[in-house]
């Protein structure tokens, strides 16, 4: 590999990023809630961001999936420019139909599960490599079947959301992004809307996938987590990043006053 | 000795002064206005039915009469079609309403604002004299001599078209409102969790957001469907041989207006009760995850209803009151 990349790149310890967010700005309105965002996600390792409520991070997340545009900067995943093309000085904004087919390698864990109420567990699951990914039915049951059992619901295939608690929700939320096989997941504040007894799960089970090597970008207040799994903390505030590093570098002897500020509040 | 005293009694010596007794609140009242509208409605059916005036012969003879059974095929077949197109296209005005595109949504905003904004018997009697307006309906380009195809209006809309015309735009613009309203009681989350899968807006239209609104839109659309029914009836200024127009031109050959009339509603009042069976089983599809158990269809209620009254099973025994724990 080095002989064919660059000298500097062969040089550096971490591998090519499969996440690089460059310069990344965003509006809503006279409000700007992303300043100059840059960010660099290596594949296979997982970044854990921090901050007030406010700071942009829910925006940022949803930038890299192109839920929301962006009014500059650049966001490009496994090589790939999100949401836009580039020709010559000018990004054309995507159809539809082509940011569809980008957002199938990059899963999504939301706040409030968002499971589909009208569908059990398992068509949850196998609705988008079915009716997206176009894989044949049987083949699509096995796989939810497996993820399911992954995420120690074996025996919740046929329940409907309503029917489940919020841990067990979340996490068939989770089997369900993980059916399209993205390269990348994104959560959001994942376990934020659960009772404290059922947050346990769904980290163990964000926990063993961290450790399959899943690359994840991860919206948390939860310190033992970042502390645990993370390979890069990245502190945000006010739509920039104020600090970030290694979770011992960041959690335990923060640079900036902010990030002790808010440190010294979640714990 | 009150009868709270009384039933902790019969309760036994168990009972203590701890046990509270509810008894179930008397209601006299409905005793009496049940009373009351019994007696409202045997006079009112005696009346009907010893009154000289009515020809109770005659109803039941053209009840079944071939012509009347011809109407009341007729008005079922308006009705279904206009039904079904009519909510597809309902569909598509108010995705079009709810999309960002500012001409579909204004586009669609016009139509709901004509078809809702002007009665239903004028829009009918106009569909009825298109042939006065257009003598002839072609296929072409706008503004030029070129013409793919084209045909005598009064030739491609007939009474019958122009009634079915009538009531699915009609109609279209009413459930549209139903829909929109139906697509808005969705999560927004939903439509991010569907997209963030992969999906296309399309898709994701069809398959997550439609059928969660279907809950809120099928309860109003039984009461539409019923609606639709009984508004076949206006077609008869366009002379469409529905069940009223029937009746109305077998009424002026006997001269039994009244009698025809009651014919004509006794079949409406089927047909409606008979359209509540769909709603029921649709209403049951659509609620399936929103209530932890779906509630029986009668005929699991029946089974369930006998099975209790099976020889063998003790009923539970009969008590005055129910102790609350
Ligand atoms: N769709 C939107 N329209 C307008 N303002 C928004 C929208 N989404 C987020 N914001 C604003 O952007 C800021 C950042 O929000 P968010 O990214 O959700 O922060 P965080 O997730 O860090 O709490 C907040 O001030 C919020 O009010
Ligand atoms: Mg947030």
């Amino acid at each position: 590999m080095s002989i064919i990349l660059p000298v500097e790149h062969s040089t550096r310890t971490s591998p090519i990023p499969l996440v690089e967010i460059r310069r990344v700005r965003k509006s809503f309105g006279a409000h700007q809630v992303l300043r100059d965002v840059s960010l660099a996600v290596p594949a296979g390792t997982v970044t854990v961001l921090l901050g007030p409520s406010g700071s942009g991070k829910s925006t940022l997340l949803r930038c890299i999936n192109h839920l929301e545009t962006i009014d500059g900067g650049r966001i490009i995943v496994d090589g790939e420019l999100i949401g836009y093309r580039q020709s010559g000085h000018n990004a054309h904004e995507m159809t539809p139909r082509q940011i569809a087919r980008q957002r199938r390698g990059i899963g999504m864990v939301f706040q409030r599960f968002n499971l589909f109420p009208h569908m059990t567990a398992l068509e949850n699951i196998i609705e988008a490599p079915i009716g997206i990914a176009g894989r044949p039915r049987t083949q699509a049951k096995t796989r939810a079947k497996q993820l399911l059992d992954r995420v120690g619901l074996a025996d919740f295939a046929a329940h409907y959301p309503a029917q489940l608690s919020g841990g067990q929700q979340q996490r068939v939320a989770i089997a369900r992004a993980l059916a399209m096989d993205p390269k990348l997941m994104l959560f959001d504040e994942p376990t934020s809307a659960l009772d404290p007894e059922l947050v346990g799960d769904v980290l163990d089970v964000m926990r063993e996938l961290a450790n399959d090597g899943m690359t994840m970008i991860v919206v948390t207040h939860e310190i033992g987590f970042a502390r645990g799994v993370a390979d890069q903390v990245v502190f945000m505030d006010g739509g920039v990043v104020v600090e970030s590093g290694r979770p011992e570098d960041v959690l335990d002897g923060p640079q900036r006053q902010r990030t002790r500020n808010f440190l010294e509040s979640v714990r | 000795m009150t009868a709270l005293e009384q039933t902790r009694n019969e309760l036994g010596e168990d009972a203590t002064d701890d046990d509270v007794v509810a008894i179930p609140l008397r209601r006299p009242w409905r005793w009496i206005s049940a009373a009351l509208v019994l007696l409202l409605a045997s006079a009112f059916l005696y009346s009907v039915l010893t009154n000289p005036n009515i020809d109770f012969a005659a109803i039941g003879e053209f009840l079944f009469d071939q012509r009347i059974l011809e109407g009341v095929a007729l008005t079922l077949l308006i009705t279904l079609i206009s039904m079904l197109v009519s909510t597809v296209l309902a569909i598509v005005i108010a995705a079009m309403r709810l999309s960002s595109n500012p001409v579909l949504s204004t586009v669609a905003w016009f139509y709901v604002w004509v078809f809702r904004g002007t009665p239903l018997l004028v829009q009918i009697v106009l569909w009825g004299y298109l042939g006065l307006l257009y003598e002839k309906l072609a296929l072409g380009i706008p503004f030029t001599a070129v013409v793919f195809w084209q045909v005598d209006t009064n030739q491609l809309i007939t009474a019958f078209v122009a009634g079915l015309l009538a009531l699915t735009l009609n109609q279209a613009a009413y459930s549209s409102e139903i829909v929109r309203a139906g697509m808005l009681s969705v999560d927004e989350g939903q439509r991010e969790a569907a997209y963030s899968l992969g999906m296309s807006p399309l898709y994701t239209f069809r398959r997550v957001l439609l059928p969660q609104a279907m809950r809120v839109i099928i309860p109003p659309m039984g009461n539409e469907t019923i609606s639709m029914l009984k508004n076949t009836s206006l077609l008869s200024v366009i002379a469409v041989l529905e069940i009223y127009t029937q009746a109305t031109v077998i009424s002026s050959q006997n001269l039994k207006q009244v009698e025809l009339l009651i014919v004509a509603s006794l079949w409406y009042l089927l047909m409606t009760s008979v359209l509540s069976i769909p709603q029921y089983y649709l209403e049951r599809r659509y609620g399936r995850g929103t209530s932890r158990a779906l509630p029986p269809t009668p005929l699991q209620r029946m089974r369930r209803a006998f099975a209790n009254r099976r020889p063998g099973v003790a009923p539970a025994p009969e008590t005055k009151a129910v102790s609350v724990i």
